[in-house]
């Protein structure tokens, strides 16, 4: 396959950026989008031009380090993550523009690269249990009933990757907060800080920039594992639950 | 050409190295005693520390936590945007603890007995005892920090079966448990960074350790965003780096995991221990092409109802459908009748080279062979296979555009885990004073093969307990001084850094860190792979200083160290991977009998099998670094054997 | 309550409460228009009735004085908490993609507009249908034969027509937004509220634009 690939190009966080243009050949379709850039950064290294530099690391849809908007979508076509979509899902001839994620709680680093240290943060506002190490009780002293369990995993399954921010045209982190803060407190040993733990990470989050929720869909549309929209309204409730009993 | 090279190969046998920290006396007792004797910090006097953890994983991530409630003030480092993306993540079949849930017989006994059996009789008894003892804590650890684990509908802990073992005893959270239990730990982390307890320097790579006065006592590392170079002292310097599979190029690794800190430890005075032992993973997804840039793993469960085979002739092409029953060969059922597809990882992995290196191999470059999923379909029904294994079955319709459910998926196995690491005795601590490995970059537990779900289990060990209670003897015995930045030591570790950074960035060559990274891989996975001979071994150890020269003088960085320099950061690795790759091939060469993941194609069994050699082998090698290119020096630790006594290995 | 308006779910639950406040008052709003159809004593009595709804506990008047106060205090926090939300918004995404994708619903992304565009309508209604500066007869205790009067201009009936539609768009993102932002997270309750807010949409839409209609095609006069 030969392509037209129109890359955002910006050099730091201060520099003004641009979409520039490149040719790619002799592309696969059993390539993944990672490795198709691959191929591209030897050329540009082979030329002693600076490759492209993109955030990945695992490889295989985990890890929430890669990350791009491919034709406008957030990680491109398929609903999964950039590392996991492949080039069969292109055609021989095609334009690709690829951006970085674009939200202001996510400035531009480099090229394709973004700070998400504001996730981070809205973590340490509260997205945790605390549980000194030893002081655990045996495991089996509390059970969880299978729901509560099976409703944490559908929500502790994010990856981070921040799809949700740049998709939604408010920039907003609802679907991500709401994932980290209904994984907790649904199980009962997220009980004790259940209050604390909403206010806190919704506070941060609005400290770090994001923008609100309007109900669009596209955050959800875009989680390539697939957090539902409910997750949001889950929150809302918990939100006003706990600050209506501060 | 001359072979000043045969100078490596050419080492010496220096001291005999012992664990001294272990006590003696019962096997059961010894956690315990250790824990007691262990000098105390008084809790007032703990903020006076200071900490370094490089690496945010299981073992990192875990370790920086619980250090940081005890009261040191941690200081922590991860080359990912974030301390969550560690490749702990992706480990995805689960984690073993003997809470014998099941009533099925198991105990801290008998997962201490399988796992040092497992590890092939290579590991040291205390450790892996004391390793068997802590599995239970960490669930509890786990459940209390809301770690969503598969549950039964009465609310409690689903387990299962996993590796071989006849014990239920894997805790898992679907397909995701490294995932799981990698946010337990780094949600923990994230309580300490919002408290100020821990410093976290996310993108920061560790470039050298700061030894002074004999002790480890800071870090150079590089801020990968503005390419700022900077030092930071401690205490001590745990290091939670993950192993060096990526020394193969295509592994089961993340794309950036490296061997940068353990090695520049090593090179600093850490010894290195039993380089050779790296583990396959038979169920990966073959290469699809040159483009190749890592392989992705798929649980080994499916080998429970799939069935391996390949061709009877070689260079037959027909699609797998039209290949006729009678001219199938179901090798592993044939060979190993009583186990059949259920061997033990490093067996179904040679079998597989095997046929493939006979011609039968499948699929782009007949790297690949059949698991075949059709009788399982035809047995169990399209929809319970579906059940079982419907996410697996995705993934791999994902990344191969084949549907296994009407067509055999290819599998061939893969670099997966290290076994090696840095030398360790019972407190984890390394030959360098104040310097600790834990997780994957140590050596001790695992001997000469891993057992599945059993590195989760390590990982948090480490990091949650033995850490956390062995550190504080070390620190209590050495009260704080502050270094002196200007210290000649200090000196030289920051000018060997940028020196080399230098010299990448300006040598404009006409290669790229990547090719030569594949070119090691090739030789690494051809020569000291899934199996190993005296001839390859020493192609391999002539070639590898001669690429390396080539690395130096060929090598192309283009961009400059002040700014985010991907190439600059691939380039640093594989320069350290070249010097790596070294030691593996010589401790594989030295090390002439097969045993676990090291199958030494002389030292066989009639039957063809890996024949271990305990009374010659029966040691840990630490290798000591005397320059690069030079001999380095073996030093032998003795296993002793009190509880689980050696016996072969047979599967036939 | 500080926490509540200091965040922006906070924000939007005001939004949600008061909206459904407003929606609540349009219904009765809407249905009370339909006596139009009815002849002038219908409509004028019942204008006249809502003044002495509450007595004897109230004054004469002051029932429809107390509603006043609530909806314009619904209307302002409504307003005021969404021009706060949407310059967050914006701020929050500065840059657009140079890739441009349609997204989300028609009526998602009018609401802004909507919003502007009923706002301004409200201003215009008050002014044409109770205090009656710009009706053409402006009578007070007279809605019916005001009602008739405003919608002889053409100018009226188009600037009411478009709001009716623009109201109709509102609620049904709004209904269903409003529901997630309170929290309703029921399983299947996102198709039900979906076709709830489809059905309100169309039926208060309907039932206020068959008055200008009813004016002129002449079934009322």
């Amino acid at each position: 396959m030969n392509l037209t690939l129109r890359i955002w190009r910006q050099q730091n966080a201060s520099a003004d950026g641009e979409m520039r243009t490149y040719q790619v050949s002799g592309i696969s379709p059993d390539m993944s989008f990672l490795e198709m850039l691959d191929t591209l950064n030897e050329t540009l290294i082979e030329r002693d031009e600076e490759p492209v530099a993109f955030d990945h690391d695992c490889r295989e849809g985990i890890c929430g380090a890669c990350g791009m908007v491919i034709n406008g979508q957030a990680h491109g076509p398929e609903r999964t993550t950039t590392c996991q979509l492949h080039m069969r899902h292109f055609a021989d001839g095609d334009t690709i523009d690829i951006e970085p994620w674009r939200a202001a709680a996510f400035p531009v680093v480099r090229d394709l690269v973004v700070d998400r240290s504001a996730f981070d943060r809205v973590i340490g506002a509260g997205g945790y249990i605390t549980a000194p190490t030893g002081a655990a009780p045996e495991a089996h002293a509390t059970p969880v009933p299978k729901p509560a369990a099976d409703a944490a995993f559908t929500h502790a399954e994010c990856i981070g990757c921040g799809a949700c921010v740049a998709a939604c045209p408010n920039g907003s982190a609802m679907l991500f907060t709401s994932a980290k803060v209904n994984h907790l407190n649904v199980l009962p040993q997220g009980a004790p800080e259940r209050e604390s733990r909403v206010l806190g990470m919704v506070e941060q989050m609005d400290a770090e920039g994001f923008g609100g929720c309007t109900l669009t869909g596209e955050c959800a549309t875009a989680c390539p594992k697939g957090i539902p929209m409910p997750s949001i309204a889950a929150m809302n409730r918990e939100y006003v639950r706990a600050a209506a009993k501060r | 050409m001359s072979t000043p090279y045969a100078d490596y190969q050419d080492y010496r046998t220096g001291e005999a190295i012992a664990d001294t920290k272990a006590p003696d006396g019962p096997i059961e007792q010894r956690w315990n005693r250790r824990r007691f004797e262990a000098k105390l910090v008084n809790p007032a006097n703990r903020r006076k520390y200071t900490v370094i953890v490089v690496g945010t994983g299981l073992a990192g991530g875990s370790a920086g936590a619980t250090l940081a409630e005890a009261g040191y003030h941690v200081v922590q480092f991860c080359y990912q945007d974030s301390p969550r993306r560690a490749h702990s993540v992706a480990a995805q079949g689960g984690i073993n603890a003997a809470k014998n849930y099941r009533n099925d017989g198991d105990s801290v006994q008998r997962l201490f007995y399988d796992t040092v059996k497992g590890g092939d009789f290579r590991s040291r008894e205390s450790n892996v005892h004391r390793l068997a003892e802590i599995s239970t804590e960490i669930i509890d650890q786990c459940v209390a920090q809301g770690v969503p684990f598969a549950r039964e509908y009465g609310g409690l802990l689903d387990t299962r079966s996993f590796g071989g073992v006849q014990v239920s005893r894997t805790f898992y959270a679907r397909g995701q448990t490294g995932q799981q239990l990698l946010l337990g730990a780094y949600q923990a982390l994230s309580r300490q960074i919002a408290a100020g307890n821990v410093e976290m320097h996310p993108r920061t790579e560790m470039l050298d350790l700061i030894v002074v006065d004999g002790r480890a006592r800071g870090i150079v590392a590089r801020d990968l965003l503005t390419g700022r170079i900077d030092t930071y002292f401690a205490d001590a310097v745990v290091l939670a780096t993950g192993g060096y599979g990526n020394v193969f190029h295509l592994s089961t690794n993340a794309k950036n995991s490296n061997a940068t800190a353990v090695w520049r430890a090593h090179r600093r005075g850490a010894y290195f221990a039993n380089p050779c032992f790296t583990q396959i993973h038979p169920t990966c997804i073959p290469r699809s092409g040159d483009h190749q840039s890592k392989l992705t793993l798929m649980s080994e469960s499916l080998r429970n109802d799939g069935r391996i085979w390949v061709p009877k002739a070689a260079g037959d092409d027909r699609p797998p459908q039209d290949i006729p029953e009678d001219e199938r060969d179901y090798y592993l059922e044939r060979l190993y009748p009583s186990f059949g597809n259920l061997v033990p990882r490093d067996i179904a992995s040679r079998a597989a080279k095997n046929v493939c290196d006979e011609g039968r191999g499948v699929g782009p470059g007949g790297q690949g062979v059949y698991l075949d999923f059709a009788d399982a379909i035809a047995r169990m029904g399209r929809a319970a296979v579906e059940e079982k294994y419907g996410n697996l079955f995705e993934m791999y319709a994902r990344i191969t555009a084949e549907d296994p459910y009407t067509r055999p998926m290819r599998i061939y196995p893969a670099i997966h885990y290290t076994m090696g690491g840095l030398w360790v005795d019972y407190d984890l601590m390394t030959t360098v004073p104040g310097l600790f490995a834990v997780g994957e970059a140590n050596f001790s537990d695992h001997g000469a093969n891993r057992l599945g779900a059993s590195a989760l289990m390590q990982g948090l060990a480490d990091g949650y307990f033995v850490l956390p209670a062995t550190l504080g003897d070390y620190l209590a015995r050495h009260p704080h001084e502050d270094v002196d930045p200007d210290h000649p030591a200090v000196h030289e570790a920051v000018f060997a850094v940028t020196d080399r950074l230098y010299a990448l960035l300006s040598n404009n060559g006409d290669r790229s860190p990547d090719s030569f990274h594949r070119e090691l891989g090739e030789l690494m996975w051809d020569e000291c792979g899934m199996s190993r001979t005296e001839e390859g071994l020493r192609k391999a150890l002539e070639r590898i200083p001669e690429l390396r020269a080539e690395f130096w003088q060929r090598i192309r960085v283009p961009g400059s160290g002040e700014a985010l320099n991907q190439s600059l950061e691939k380039a640093n690795r594989v320069a350290d991977h070249l010097e790596l790759a070294e030691l593996m091939c010589l401790d594989a060469l030295h090390r002439t009998e097969s045993c676990g993941g090291h199958f030494r194609e002389e030292s066989r069994t009639a039957d063809g099998e890996a024949a271990r050699q305990d009374e010659e082998f029966g040691y840990a090698a630490a290798w000591e670094f005397t320059g690069v290119g030079a001999a380095p020096v073996l030093h032998k630790e003795a296993l002793d054997f009190e509880y689980v006594h050696p016996t072969q290995r047979s599967y036939t | 309550m500080r926490t509540l308006w200091g965040s922006t779910i906070g924000k939007k639950t005001v939004m949600a409460v008061t909206g459904l406040l407003m929606l609540a008052y349009l219904l009765v709003h809407m249905f009370a228009n339909l006596k139009v159809f009815f002849g002038p004593e219908e409509m004028n009595g019942y204008a006249h009735w809502l003044r002495t709804l509450g007595e004897p506990l109230l004054r004469h008047g002051w029932f429809l004085w107390i509603a006043r106060v609530v909806l314009l205090a619904a209307v302002v926090l409504h307003g005021v908490s969404a021009y706060q939300l949407s310059r967050r918004d914006i701020a929050a995404r500065p840059v657009k993609y140079q890739h441009q994708r349609r997204q989300a619903s028609y009526a998602t992304r009018t609401m802004r507009w909507g919003g502007i565009i009923l706002a301004l309508f409200i201003v215009w209604h008050v002014l044409d249908l109770t205090t009656g500066t710009v009706n053409p007869r402006g009578q007070e205790g007279h809605p019916y034969e005001n009602i008739v009067a405003g919608f002889q201009n053409w100018y009226a009936n188009v600037i009411y027509s478009v709001a009716m539609l623009a109201v109709g768009l509102h609620i049904r993102h709004g209904f269903w937004s409003a529901a997630q932002t309170l929290g309703v997270t029921r399983p299947g309750a996102a198709r039900l509220l979906k076709a709830g807010a489809t059905l309100l949409a169309l039926v208060i839409t309907a039932g206020f634009l068959s008055v200008p209609i009813g004016v002129m095609t002449g079934v009322v006069n």
